[in-house]
């Protein structure tokens, strides 16, 4: 039964990059080498129609990749990724940035508790253990209003709820192919996979420091960001409480 | 001479009505714009016209209603109307936005295996 459990798996991980050039051809090139017991994996480079040679980087090193025809924000970009994975019958989703901040070689880390069926969305987290990258003092602030927001309306504890290193089973997978959010959708997916009872996990992992380009979020649109997620939060929970409440009576 | 000024404005207003309600009527038959549009396009004209024609019905609505100034009942429903029109068209705005991104997804999946396929 244990060996069955752990045989042929597919994993297919989904790197949505906006405006990547500088790094995507290194973020595919780590990938490549990666091998975990029977997995196999598949990079699956989303080009959120960028404006640079994203598309021409990503044709030279990955034979799979979506090209999205307009511009969809990280949110819709990501979920395409996952109609893929939906489409095509696969056991896990990872999401990885293809900026180059996360670790290729904590994949492996992040689908264990998948593959040991001890949790269906499993969090990069770069608070666990307080290692690495920490990213800037407003960001902290952000990262740790959203703890407390989370923790108040849902009871766990997320240390890293904005992480996009994150892997999900294929339960999940259908979940997020029905809705996921559109912009700056990490936070408020917890809301999603928690009220739908999914185990959520954070293993700690090792982030670096973006090497070239810029992040999807400014300075100047921190506030508007920390806006954008509460009300984002707040509105999925009192929509998906309502809705559990109309499908139990 | 105190009535010329009132049959002006009433002529003016008739005429107004009547060309908006042609234009309507123009852009439906045209296909420019779609029936579960227009009705409220429709209905709009419609009411111009009533008080196009009876010019005593706005100042017997504000008495009735309590409004010392029958002008500003025209400014409160015009506005009333003009803002649930526009969460109207947010919300449409909002359907063909998701609908807009299924699509997208739907196409550049497809499109993929297209080119997977081509190539092996």
């Amino acid at each position: 039964m244990e060996k069955t459990a752990t045989n042929n798996i597919k994993a297919l991980i989904i790197i949505p990059c906006y405006n990547e050039e500088g790094n995507i051809a290194r973020v595919i090139d780590q990938l490549q080498g990666l091998s975990f017991q029977d997995v196999t994996f598949t990079i699956l480079p989303v080009n959120d129609c960028s404006k640079d040679k994203t598309l021409s980087e990503i044709k030279k090193y990955s034979a799979n990749f979506i090209n999205l025809p307009i511009n969809l924000g990280i949110g819709g970009a990501v979920q395409s990724g996952f109609k893929y994975a939906k489409k095509n019958n696969y056991d896990i989703a990872i999401q990885f940035d293809g900026d180059g901040q996360h670790p290729a070689e904590s994949i492996c880390d992040l689908i264990t508790p998948i593959i040991n069926n001890s949790a269906q969305v499993v969090i990069g987290s770069r608070f666990l253990n307080k290692e690495g990258f920490q990213s800037s003092s407003m960001r902290r602030f952000g990262i740790n209003y959203f703890k407390y927001l989370i923790r108040s309306l849902l009871g766990i504890t997320i240390t890293d709820s904005t992480s996009g290193f994150r892997a999900i089973n294929k339960q999940v997978i259908d979940l997020v192919c029905n809705y996921y959010p559109d912009t700056y959708p990490e936070p408020e997916a917890l809301v999603l996979y928690q009220l739908n009872k999914m185990k959520i996990e954070e293993i700690p992992v090792i982030m670096k420091e973006r090497e070239s380009g810029t992040s999807s979020i400014g300075t100047f649109s921190s506030i508007y960001y920390m806006i954008k997620v509460t009300l984002g939060i707040l509105f999925i929970y009192i929509r998906l409480k309502a809705n559990g409440k109309r499908n139990t009576v | 001479m105190e009535n010329v000024i009132p049959y002006k404005i009433q002529i003016l207003s008739i005429i107004g009505s009547l060309l908006f309600m042609f234009f309507i009527f123009r852009l439906i038959v045209k296909g420019k714009l779609r029936e579960e549009y227009s009705i409220i396009w429709i209905i709009c004209t419609l009411f111009l016209l009533v008080f196009a024609f009876w010019r005593n019905g706005l100042d017997i609505i504000a008495k009735l209603l309590g409004v010392y100034y029958a002008p500003a009942l025209i400014f409160l429903g015009a506005i009333f109307a003009i803002i649930l029109f526009l969460v109207h068209l947010s919300v449409v705005n909002s359907k063909l936005q998701k609908q807009i991104k299924d699509l997208a997804q739907e196409h550049a999946i497809l499109r993929s295996e297209l080119e997977n396929k081509n190539k092996g």
